[in-house]
């Protein structure tokens, strides 16, 4: 499935958010969960999670810590914070809203 | 975690974290972040069976195209794409050295703001509310051009026989601006203060190429640094007027007259150390941030051959003759040093390999329009000379403006080689190089031939 740019990008701030929200993850981590969460539907590539993180952190919705991985090497570790579980309520209620008025419409759709 | 000792593997990661870190919204955290992920990748890919230069190909394929991954980095951070000016320590010198560096440069600046002030100790006062004494007039130069050198030497790691020989000139400076018995306020005086800096200027570009005039290119680098200290030293002035002017208003709201402190105190000080804290800048930025002085020389080269253009249209147009005032000269003198500059700065950012281009022909346009007008001038000058006598102030003004107008008339030529493809851009270039002692030399006469041939009036 190819999914439009624009929706790639509107959804990547809660996610992220999301999944951060279950425990501190890394960039890598983050990425496989995504693609675990979507069955694979949603594909990003690689690198531009990172932009998106950095803006998160900037926004202060998350906070970055580098700290040595399990292979020795240092990673950098997200962590959401109250600023950033409070951006996730928003977001949530705001795709809810979108989910429902889609899931209304499309409903009425077969049931014609 | 498999590991990666696998070398041409190693060898692939180090290439393309050399391809990433040139990427100026990539900094060095987000590299080591992004190559993490890459080697997280990799490791999984090849647990999943890939070979290593399959699961290199997949693993850069999904990290994206470095284009789009550098502008989103960049719209995160967009602080980035403005170059900082930081007076860090980079990667490539230790921080040790930049230390040393800010503090030498402080001392000397701290130096040359307490030289300014060292001829009160004997006598030579600074007072809001006399005039400046000659003496600062003709010694300004010698406040602050040796500890300009003495940096430069120290920087470059200069000799110290080269050293001792850079001491002659400022000596000598020293000596000439003071043994003559000039009459107060007279012309030769005066002279001397507007040529000696100019004279000595020289002694600092040889420090500045570490003594070796004619190597590498060293006198076009001090071309370039002249032309972005002056930009400098303009803009720190600007700011300094500014604190000049809160202190004289906040000052004044309590009923202090600071006068007594700026005048003696800070604008000496201040001028005297700008010089030293703006060779500094400019010498830390030279790769950080984009010349200026060739940026402007783009933006006025048009429009100073629109200037002369039209003055020489209208001149022939209503046939009014130059008429020959005192200043007329000077001003004439002031135009071509503008024109000398423009070719100049251009030359130093123009690459020599470069075909000719548009650019090139306007600059000789530029030029030719400059002769013809000083020509002009000239003419009708010199056939009034007998009326005017020599004065000293005439003698210099018409030495300098046959000075600038063989240059220019060397560069016309060369421009003109250049653009019919007889000759290199480097040509001109070197002409231009070859010329900068005569300035100085001039100078340098000025200041000991002029007040001994005139009298000292």
């Amino acid at each position: 499935m190819d999914m439009g740019k624009d929706l790639v990008a509107a959804s990547a701030t809660p996610l992220v958010l999301a999944i951060l929200a279950e425990g501190d993850s890394y960039g890598y981590a983050i990425i496989k969960r995504v693609a675990e969460l979507s069955g694979g539907h949603l594909q990003w590539t690689d690198g531009m999670l990172y932009p998106v993180l950095h803006r998160l952190e900037r926004q202060g919705y998350v906070a970055a810590k580098w700290s040595a991985a399990e292979n020795g090497r240092k990673r950098k570790y997200y962590r959401i914070t109250k600023e950033g579980r409070a951006q996730l309520a928003a977001q949530r209620q705001q795709w809810k809203a979108v989910d429902g008025a889609l899931r209304g419409i499309w409903m009425q759709a077969c049931t014609v | 975690m498999t590991t990666l000792t696998d070398q041409p593997l190693e060898e692939h990661i180090a290439q393309w974290r050399g391809y990433v870190r040139r990427r100026q919204a990539l900094h060095g955290p987000d590299v080591e972040e992004l190559e993490g992920h890459l080697r997280d990748q990799l490791a999984a890919l090849t647990d999943a069976g890939l070979s290593g230069d399959e699961a290199f190909l997949v693993a850069v394929k999904r990290m994206g195209s470095l284009d789009a991954l550098s502008r989103e980095f960049a719209r995160a951070h967009s602080e980035r794409l403005w170059k900082q000016l930081v007076m860090t320590a980079d990667a490539d010198r230790s921080a040790n050295t930049a230390h040393t560096e800010t503090l030498v440069v402080l001392g000397l600046a701290v130096a040359a703001a307490l030289a300014a002030k060292v001829p009160a100790v004997f006598g030579v006062q600074l007072s809001p509310d006399e005039e400046l004494p000659p003496f600062y007039f003709r010694n300004a130069s010698l406040f602050v051009l040796p500890l300009l050198t003495v940096y430069f030497a120290w920087k470059r790691g200069l000799d110290v026989v080269s050293g001792f020989w850079l001491v002659l000139p400022f000596a000598a400076g020293a000596v000439f601006a003071n043994i003559y018995p000039f009459r107060p306020w007279g012309d030769t005086e005066m002279l001397t203060a507007l040529h000696l800096p100019i004279a000595l200027w020289l002694a600092v570009g040889f420090a500045y190429v570490r003594g070796r005039w004619f190597a590498d290119g060293g006198r076009m680098n001090f071309v370039r640094f002249s032309g972005e200290l002056f930009i400098y030293y303009v803009l720190i002035a600007l700011g300094g007027g500014i604190l000049t002017a809160f202190t004289f208003m906040m000052f004044g709201a309590i009923d202090i007259n600071a006068a007594w402190f700026v005048g003696p105190w800070l604008l000496p000080c201040g001028a005297a150390a700008a010089v030293i804290i703006a060779s500094w800048l400019v010498e830390a930025k030279q790769s950080v941030i984009e010349n200026m002085a060739p940026v402007l020389t783009r933006l006025f080269t048009p429009l100073f051959t629109v200037l002369l253009l039209a003055f020489l249209a209208t001149m022939a147009w209503t046939g009014s003759p130059i008429n020959v005032r005192r200043e007329v000269l000077i001003g004439f003198d002031l135009l071509l040093v503008v024109v000398v500059g423009l070719v100049l700065y251009a030359a130093s950012a123009r690459d020599p390999q470069a075909p000719p281009d548009l650019f090139d022909g306007l600059q000789l346009l530029l030029v030719i329009c400059a002769l013809v007008v000083d020509g002009v001038a000239l003419a009708a000058i010199a056939a009034r000379i007998s009326e005017f006598g020599f004065t000293p102030n005439r003698v210099a003004a018409l030495g300098e403006n046959l000075i600038l107008l063989v240059n220019l008339a060397g560069s016309a030529w060369f421009y003109a080689r250049f653009l019919r493809r007889r000759g290199s851009f480097a040509a001109l270039e070197r002409w231009q190089m070859a010329y900068l002692p005569v300035y100085g030399v001039w100078a340098a006469l000025v200041v000991v031939v002029f007040p001994l041939v005139f009298g000292y009036r």
